[in-house]
């Protein structure tokens, strides 16, 4: 009985520090549920030759492949199961104009590993989710957009003045995700010590604790952190690399790649873009405009 | 096929690899003292020891890894103790496969008959020397096979150790998948990697036990 009782309040006591190591990564990220993120649905649309389309319609509801872990950019918030962020509204923009409602789009979370396996094998109608377009990826599946150019950025706290840019890193430690290019990138060219995680939010939680000097990686998943600690973080703004975002759908089906190119125009014209920007990335006190879209 | 041999992820690879097997070998050897040591605190008559030794075993062997990994990498360092992500991971992985050796060196123990014990205590023997010149060394014969076990359990369980800044095998695997190499191709280098450690481990394992052996 005693042993029992002792038991119990050692994992009484290993479950706060469990419950104090992540406190910070608790908080909630769902206080940015966007602008309305209700779009005019289009009617009786139809797209001709689109296999994908046709098998969503049939099915009643569209799947899309979207990240989970990404504040205000594509995130979930597991308790109220709602998606909030700029990925997810782009998802819903263009989901509105081939005829979908919120209710008919169903969000799938794909990690970054698995994305071309996804689209490839039909498990996603298509993904959006800091995708950047490139000629490997074209070489398995098709993009529409770009709707978004990131860049590689810093991110580090408000009232860091030393690091101004990708030259001021050498010799400090900088984190990202393992394995990822950002870290290759900042410790080959840049010489900076780096630290790597599966995971931003680890990142920025070793940030907040100053234990490393910034996170590297595409500035749109760093302004969505920004966006959450406004008062403690910012981001350096000056891009070194060029990440163009893309939707990425199947290799051949060029009619539904046109029709969500058009989708993208369309809300970019009408300033449902800017507006979903600006609830979402655009809190963290930086501007963007839509890229050009490059269809083939 | 040949991912292995294009640009410089032959080093990649190399020290990836090198870093499994410290890591491996380092908690091994942490993990051995400590459950070997946890496993006495179970028998030996002295209450609190008793309790400390059960309450190891309840608590680490019941958590899953990634949460120790968690609290240990990101918990410590917020009350200032901080020793490196390395020592971290040693520390992670030892503590809590010492629970597994603990457990595994107690059932040994139990299969020692109590006549032994009890012979050895009439012959004036403390409780330390009972069980290092009588007990432990009958023990070893039955622990042997299942600590070959756990140590291969061990080295795949390093790989958590790559989510938490150590660059190894695992932290390859993740390079080589955002360079969008062959999944195939890359398990199949991966696995390698892990199948020399552990084919070595389990040819250890096989050669202690027939030295060991004894008829009965």
């Amino acid at each position: 009985m005693r042993t029992r009782r002792t038991a119990a309040a050692a994992l009484a006591v290993l479950a706060l520090t469990a419950v104090a190591a992540c406190g910070k990564d608790g908080s909630p990220g769902g206080d940015s549920s966007g602008p309305g993120t209700s779009y005019e649905v289009k009617k009786n649309v139809s797209i001709t030759g689109s296999p994908t389309f046709d098998a969503a319609k049939k099915r009643g509801k569209l799947i899309i492949g979207a990240k989970a872990d990404q504040p205000n950019l594509g995130f979930e918030d597991v308790a109220s199961g709602t998606r909030s962020g700029f990925d997810i509204e782009i998802a819903k923009m263009v989901a509105a104009d081939l005829g979908f409602s919120d209710k008919q789009v169903e969000f799938k979370t794909i990690p970054s590993t698995n994305r071309e396996t996804a689209i490839a094998g039909g498990e996603v109608d298509y993904y959006v989710g800091t995708y950047t377009i490139n000629d490997d990826r074209k070489k398995q599946i098709s993009f529409a957009g770009p709707y978004f150019v990131a860049g590689q950025d810093l991110l580090v706290s408000k009232d860091n003045t030393a690091i101004t840019g990708p030259e001021a890193v050498k010799g400090k430690q900088v984190c990202s995700a393992t394995g990822s290019t950002s870290i290759k990138r900042i410790a080959d060219q840049y010489g900076a010590k780096t630290t790597a995680f599966d995971t931003y939010s680890q990142c920025v939680d070793k940030l907040l604790d100053g234990s490393v000097d910034a996170v590297t990686t595409d500035d749109a998943i760093l302004k969505g952190y920004a966006a959450k600690y406004p008062d403690k973080l910012k981001v350096v703004g000056k891009p070194f690399s060029q990440e163009p975002y893309g939707i990425g759908l199947n290799k051949d089906d060029k009619a539904l790649r046109d029709a969500i190119n058009n989708a993208i125009e369309a809300h970019e014209k009408n300033g449902d873009w800017k507006k979903a920007y600006d609830a979402t990335l655009g809190k963290s006190g930086a501007n963007a405009t839509p890229p050009q879209l490059v269809r083939y | 096929m040949n991912v292995l041999f294009t640009d410089d992820n032959f080093t990649l690879f190399r020290d990836g690899f090198l870093r499994t097997v410290e890591l491996t070998a380092l908690s091994g050897l942490l993990a051995l003292v400590l459950g070997v040591l946890l496993a006495a605190f179970r028998v030996s008559p002295v209450p609190p020891l008793r309790i400390f030794g059960t309450v190891w075993v309840n608590v680490l062997r019941n958590t899953p890894l990634v949460l120790l990994f968690f609290a240990v990498v990101f918990g410590l360092p917020k009350i200032g103790v901080d020793l490196g992500y390395f020592t971290f991971a040693v520390l992670a992985l030892g503590c809590y496969t010492a629970s597994f050796v603990c457990e595994t060196v107690r059932s040994g123990i139990n299969t020692v008959p109590l006549g032994q014990a009890e012979a050895a205590r009439s012959l004036g023997m403390t409780f330390a020397q009972t069980l290092r010149l009588v007990v432990l060394p009958q023990a070893t014969r039955t622990v042997v096979s299942p600590t070959g076990s756990i140590l291969i359990a061990l080295t795949k369980n390093s790989a958590i150790a790559g989510a938490f800044n150590n660059a190894e095998l695992y932290g390859v695997m993740k390079t080589w998948n955002e360079l969008g190499y062959k999944i195939f191709a890359i398990f199949f280098w991966i696995a390698l990697g892990y199948l020399v450690i552990t084919f070595a481990i389990s040819a250890l394992f096989r050669f202690l036990e027939n030295r060991l052996a004894v008829a009965r």
